[in-house]
Parts: structure tokens; sequence; C-alpha cells
């Protein structure tokens, strides 16, 4: 019964009607929000999340070829040592520490903001900053721990 | 809420259950929170396994990859990493990808890139504890 009063409706549901056709093609005036719009922190970070997140994405690629490079032969293993210890793989190295260390923090801002807590205006821009700030601290530590651990 | 579904027995999350366009209800959402909480100490690990083992050379890093809690923990590091990021990067799709085939392709590309990381990184994670 419920089928048959949908197709009663002629053209079905998707249809526009030749108003709401012509109301759409209508040029409008659009504000000009986001050409003029200083970005607050809390965008700026929700952006650099989701760009952090597809940067890690394609960063397990990096822990594969270790892993199987580990799993396979030593000159093999030696080849990629030497590949992530030259200057352009530190640095996509280092990139990569700081895209998982911003992206576990945001993600924690995240956890937090979904228990309600955290959401008002100034206090959301400040836990944006500490991510950011956050981030960078963790990424500089990891990197000196690493040279502390290398040098020993 | 009020009047006329006063008479439904149902608690909210059953009446969520199955819902949406996959109909899978909340599974993403939850499934995505779940591995982010987990990925938190197991990310954690890596880092620092990766920092103690940084100038190790093949028969170090071998060594340490073939001990039993380290192979475990790295698989837990992968899976529940991989999940999360493939959850996250399906919404990137369905976000930007407007266009239905398009859309369809890469969400299946998503499902075979994780898999085929997974697949080749837990195998190598195998041979090395198994002795390879």
């Amino acid at each position: 019964m419920g089928d048959m009063h949908e197709d009663a409706e002629p053209g079905g549901a998707m249809s526009k009607s030749p108003a709401t056709r012509e109301f759409a093609r209508r040029e409008r005036p659009l504000s000009p929000h986001l050409t003029i719009y200083r970005p607050p922190i809390t965008m700026t970070m929700s952006i650099i999340h989701r760009i952090t997140g597809g940067a890690l994405y394609f960063g397990t690629l990096l822990v594969a070829v270790w892993l199987m490079a580990a799993a396979s032969s030593q000159a093999t293993f030696d080849w990629v040592n030497w590949a992530f210890g030259t200057w352009l793989g530190r640095l996509i190295l280092f990139g990569y520490t700081w895209a998982l260390m911003h992206h576990m923090l945001g993600g924690v801002r995240h956890l937090v903001w979904d228990t309600g807590a955290g959401l008002e205006k100034h206090t959301a821009s400040k836990i944006a900053w500490a991510t950011l700030v956050g981030s960078v601290l963790l990424t500089l530590l990891i990197w000196i721990a690493g040279y502390m651990a290398r040098g020993a | 809420m009020s009047g006329k579904n006063n008479t439904d027995m149902r608690t909210p999350l059953a009446k969520v259950r199955g819902l949406g366009s996959a109909r899978e209800g909340t599974g993403h959402f939850w499934r995505q929170r779940l591995t982010a909480i987990a990925n938190i100490p197991l990310m954690l690990f890596f880092v620092g396994f990766l920092i103690a083992l940084n100038g190790s050379g093949y028969a170090e890093v071998r060594a340490a990859l073939a001990n039993p809690f380290v192979a475990l923990v790295l698989a837990l590091v992968l899976i529940s990493g991989l999940i999360h990021m493939r959850l996250g990067m399906q919404v990137i799709i369905e976000d930007y990808i407007t266009s239905e085939g398009l859309k369809l392709a890469t969400i299946a590309l998503n499902t075979f890139f994780t898999v085929a990381v997974g697949v080749a990184s837990i195998f190598a994670l195998l041979k090395l504890a198994f002795g390879g």
C-alpha cells in the first residue's frame, strides 16, 4: 500500500517542480564569506587533521616496506635503511612523525569533544593551538630521543 | 520523543541500528572511535620501539621484531591503524567524490589498498616471528 502511494506522485519523489528549478538557476548574490573570512584556528586544525590523516594513510607504505625489507635479505634491508637515512628520507620521516603526533593530538581533541566537553568557543581555540604546539614539541622530543639512542 | 511514538518500546540504540544508506547504523562512527582510542597506546609503543631501534643493523632489527611480545603488539598496531585509516579515507572519498561510479571505485580501491598493506606487513611479521 505504501509503495502505491509513492507511485501516485507524478514523476516520483526526486523530480523538482518547474518553479524549484527556476529558483535554483537564478543568479543570487553570494556572501564573500570564504574570500574575506579569517579562518579560525579550529578550522585550520580541522583541515590539517584531515590532511595528516591522508598523509599517514600513504605513509603506511613506508612501514610495510621497512617490515618486508627486514623479513628479506640483508642487501634489501641495507638499501631501505640507506634510503630512509638520506636527507630526503629523513625529511619524509620527520614529516611522518609530525603528522602522526598532530593527528593523534587532534584525535584526542575530538574524543574530548565527543563527550560534550571543551566546545566553548575560546576553549576550543585554546585546545586547537595546544594540538599544534604539542605536536611540534612531541616531534622534536621523538627525534632528539632517536638521535640519542643512535649515539649511545 | 513525544506524541504518537510514545508506544515505541525500542531503545534509542535499537532505533538507529541498521540505519543509514549502507544499513550499518552507527557502526562506522563507533569503529572509528574505538580504533582511535586503541591507536593512542599502540602508536606510542611503535614510536618508542623505533626510537630504541634507531641506528640498529639488519641482525638487531630482525631479532627485535622476532620477539613474541613485539610481534603481537605490532600486529595490533597494524590492524587497529589500518581499520582506522580505511574508515577515515572512506569519509574523505564520500565528502569529495560526487560521481557515483568513481566513488564506488575509489571506495573499493580503499579497501584493496588497506588489505594489501596489511597482508604484506603481517606476513613479514609472521615470517620474522617464526624464523624465516
